[in-house]
């Protein structure tokens, strides 16, 4: 046994640099490497990232991932995963514009009316589908990954027979404007919303009681249960919240966009669960944290935007977003056991 | 090095042992699994490895069997040094092992898992005619009564023995490892099993053979070398005394790990009443706990003894009979609500449903009474709350490290078990059922352990100790209920208590 340090990392002798990088990339994992690795390429590769109005663009632009990311990790926390969560974006976006458009159409005189009757519909069909994921895992022990893809199946059909694959119109102007468009002292209203948001699950992760319920139902499921808590419950409750976190990224999508489309969010599944992990999400659950799961999320929104300001194919994108989980994946396994052999 | 050669096999004093192990040292992250250990084996004889878990038994046989490989030290094979490189190497030269944790695929029949990763081929397709012949054959030789096309998944936990067993004798066989092999067999099968060790015994084959059971030790072994905490202690012959063998493998005397606990019995915590679980494994069972008193509940593995334990949690379905607890029925509650009313089940094992092993002690300390408001306000946690009482506790328990922030898996399994058994603290505890409550944990541990249990007793709890460790149960409970089959055997009072009569009621049904 050679010198060991307080915390089992003091063994990286020699430079400090290389010591504090080795302490980083133990601590925090691959996304801070990855992160700095992507703004060094991209602002040389392109003039205009760095600027302040691009990146502001980028935290916009990743509002919705940054949404759905965050959702996506309760989901993953309790050791399952929401591959439904594209469809509830899209299910929400079409039922939530049919309900605004045919209020506004009913009551052109009732906007505000009209609005809050379209997001209460979306945000409550979106949740729905979280609903019965939950009752589906929870009660009935489906597999998350049947379960999700089953309902991702059934939303998709079903928006697209509500809409026949065309596009929803004819929602109030002001709701574009408003939570698509709109900001509040000069802070876009998706961005103010998301962080909102953030802040609230903040909270319930790291200070409530559910929120570590859903650590110790992925950490350990039977543990959990000899502890007296609730699994069932605690189950339906992640897929409950993934849904309805997708559901809000749905509805402010859709203000984005100014129409109902049952075509959105086909990307957001691989996404999501992309960005929990490259943000050190454990796929066998019960480890993960809020605030690195939105650096995750900003930072597939930043390789997206570098990507095209540096005028990179969209097809060739999606094979750097694959490729970009896989790679965070076996960082991940490296760091573990680079871990265990410091501890040696 | 072994110079204290026994007479146990004086006919074959003269020979090269078959296999002679020399300082052999393994380490994982974390541990000295095996520190310069020094064994060796001749043929025809059965030499015991003995030692507490953790001793580094199944370390040293994994090395043998060519699964693990040692970090320094020596290993030769009739005299020739050899390096184990692999299962399939050490099969090669007859080496076999027999692991506790069985290495079948339930999916595939008796026959395709005996000769699984050996399969006969004619001109690369499957030989299937020849390998049910071997298979019959091999069965036919061993008496075991098994269909070589049944699915091992339909086989009863004996049955998968016999195959593990079987698949050993598949091909020519020199050293044979078997590693607590009678643990789920039955006495017939056991006696089958020993009757087949003699044969193979006189064949030449030498047997390395783990077993924590006096009795058998004395039936067949020939030498016994005892292992303690990675060390090597000491080789012996299989006829020395129990209270000698105990001393080697725990370097103490049985009092000095027991301690004394004064009973004294009150009202009654618990009455289990005629109880029979939905699966079946208890039936029938009636006892009661009282307040101040240590009640141990004693069984082989798969008697039951642990099922009801977990049927008074709520834990598994109960289909007949009643649980009354505190003076109310309970009968079929969820393990939340008996844990508010008071009972505390501990489970056997920490890493399967115990412990949160990649999350915090703290967080797995305050786990069961985060409900409670001395934890929690409204949803909101008390956290600053949750630290100070988190850390006292692992305090009291002298966890080592002390770092309540520091994650459960990257603590020895001794201290696991403290956080585990410190989790029962944070609540108001009227019952404790502690399920195998030393499993895995080396003497200094396992004295803290007794002496956590004893005080539990005398500040005025209840506590049921179900385990298979029988020096446990003789030392530390005033009445003791021996299960068999699911159903009760016997009683026995404190003036009852001994080893004979324990282990003659574990096995009283068989004979009827």
């Amino acid at each position: 046994m050679t010198s060991n340090g307080e915390d089992g990392t003091g063994q990286a002798t020699g430079h400090p640099i290389t010591y504090w990088v080795q302490l980083a990339f133990v601590r925090l994992g691959v996304l801070p490497f990855l992160l700095l690795i992507a703004v060094v390429v991209f602002t040389l590769m392109s003039d205009n990232f760095l600027s302040g109005r691009n990146l502001l663009n980028v935290v916009r632009q990743s509002t919705y991932l940054t949404l759905v990311a965050m959702g996506q990790m309760f989901a993953l926390l309790t050791g399952g995963f929401d591959l439904s969560v594209g469809t509830i974006l899209a299910l929400t976006s079409v039922v939530g514009a049919m309900a605004m458009a045919g209020t506004y159409a009913a009551m052109p005189d009732a906007v505000g009316l009209s609005i809050l009757v379209g997001v209460l519909a979306g945000v409550a069909t979106g949740t729905a589908i979280g609903v019965v994921n939950g009752i589906g895992v929870s009660i009935f022990n489906v597999s998350p990954f049947m379960m999700s893809l089953g309902m991702a199946s059934v939303g998709f059909g079903i928006a697209l027979y509500l809409t026949g694959g065309v596009p929803v119109y004819g929602m109030p102007m002001e709701f574009g404007d408003t939570f698509g468009f709109g900001s509040v002292l000069g802070v876009p209203t998706p961005i103010l919303v998301t962080a909102i948001l953030i802040l609230i699950l903040y909270v319930l992760v790291n200070w409530t009681r559910l929120g570590r319920y859903f650590y110790a139902v992925g950490g350990n499921i039977k543990a959990a249960r000899l502890s007296g808590i609730n699994t069932r419950l605690t189950l339906f409750l992640a897929y409950v919240l993934c849904g309805a976190m997708a559901a809000i990224a749905g509805i402010l999508l859709t203000a984005r966009l100014d129409t109902g489309e049952a075509n959105i969010g086909a990307t957001m599944p691989l996404e999501s669960i992309a960005a929990c992990v490259i943000a050190g999400v454990s796929l066998r659950g019960g480890v993960g944290r809020l605030e690195n799961v939105v650096l995750g999320a900003l930072f597939i929104g930043l390789v997206q935007n570098g990507m095209n300001l540096a005028r990179i194919e969209s097809y060739l994108q999606t094979v750097v977003i694959g490729a970009l989980l896989i790679l965070a994946v076996l960082a991940d396994q490296f760091r573990l056991r680079y871990i265990a052999s410091l501890r040696d | 090095m072994n110079s204290d050669v026994q007479g146990g096999g004086a006919s074959l004093g003269g020979d090269p042992p078959l296999l002679r192990l020399e300082r052999i040292t393994k380490r994982f992250p974390g541990v000295l699994a095996l520190d310069r250990v020094d064994f060796d084996l001749r043929p025809g004889e059965v030499h015991v490895l003995f030692g507490e878990n953790g001793a580094g038994k199944s370390t040293l046989i994994s090395i043998l069997a060519g699964a693990l490989r040692p970090d320094g030290g020596r290993v030769a094979f009739r005299g020739k040094p050899i390096g184990l490189a692999s299962v399939h190497h050490a099969r090669a030269l007859g080496i076999s092992a027999v692991f506790q944790e069985f290495s079948l695929v339930p999916q595939l029949t008796v026959e395709q898992n005996l000769f699984l990763g050996a399969e006969e081929t004619s001109f690369g397709m499957l030989d299937k005619a020849a390998l049910h012949h071997k298979a019959v054959a091999v069965l036919k030789r061993l008496g075991f009564p098994l269909r070589p096309s049944q699915r091992v998944a339909f086989l009863s936990r004996a049955e998968q023995q016999m195959v593990e067993i079987a698949k050993a004798f598949r091909s020519d066989l020199s050293v044979l490892i078997l590693d607590e092999p009678t643990a789920s067999l039955t006495e017939r099968e056991t006696a089958r099993l020993f009757a087949l060790i003699e044969q193979v015994k006189a064949e030449g084959v030498g047997i390395v053979y783990i077993t924590h059971r006096m009795s058998e030790i004395r039936r067949i072994g020939d030498r016994i070398t005892v292992l303690r905490d990675g060390r090597y202690v000491a080789t012996v012959d299989a006829q020395t005394s129990d209270d000698e063998l105990v001393r080697l493998m725990t370097g103490r005397l049985i009092d000095q790990i027991f301690p004394k606990v004064r009973f004294r019995p009150s009202e009654t915590m618990l009455q289990v009443e005629n109880l029979t679980t939905g699966d079946g494994t208890v039936s029938g069972l009636s006892l009661n706990v009282r307040r101040g008193e240590i009640i141990g509940l004693a069984g082989l593995v798969g008697s039951g003894k642990s099922e009801v334990g977990r049927a008074c949690f709520g834990l598994i379905p109960i289909s007949r009979g009643r649980v009354e607890f505190a003076g109310e029925e309970t009968t079929g509650l969820a393990p939340r609500r008996m844990l508010d009313r008071g009972l505390y089940y501990v489970p056997p094992d920490r890493r399967d449903e115990g412990l949160l092993m990649m999350r915090s002690v703290r967080e797995n300390i305050a786990l069961p009474a985060l409900s409670l408001p001395s934890y929690s306000r409204g949803p909101l946690l008390l956290r600053h709350t949750e630290s100070a009482r988190t850390h006292a506790l692992a305090k009291r328990l002298n966890l080592q490290p002390l770092r309540v922030e520091r994650e459960v898996d990257h603590f020895s399994g001794g201290n696991q078990q403290k956080v585990l058994l410190a989790k029962s603290l944070t609540r108001e505890v009227k019952l404790f059922v502690f399920d195998e409550p030393t499993v895995g944990v080396d003497v200094g541990t396992r004295v803290a352990i007794y002496e956590f249990i004893r005080d539990l007793c005398e500040a005025g709890a209840a506590v049921l100790l179900i385990s298979s460790d029988l020096p446990e149960i003789l030392h530390l409970t005033n009445r003791v209920y021996v299960m068999c089959r699911g159903g009760l055997a016997a009683e026995l009072g404190a003036e009852d208590i001994s080893q004979e009569s324990v282990l003659r009621h574990c096995f009283e049904r068989e004979a009827a």
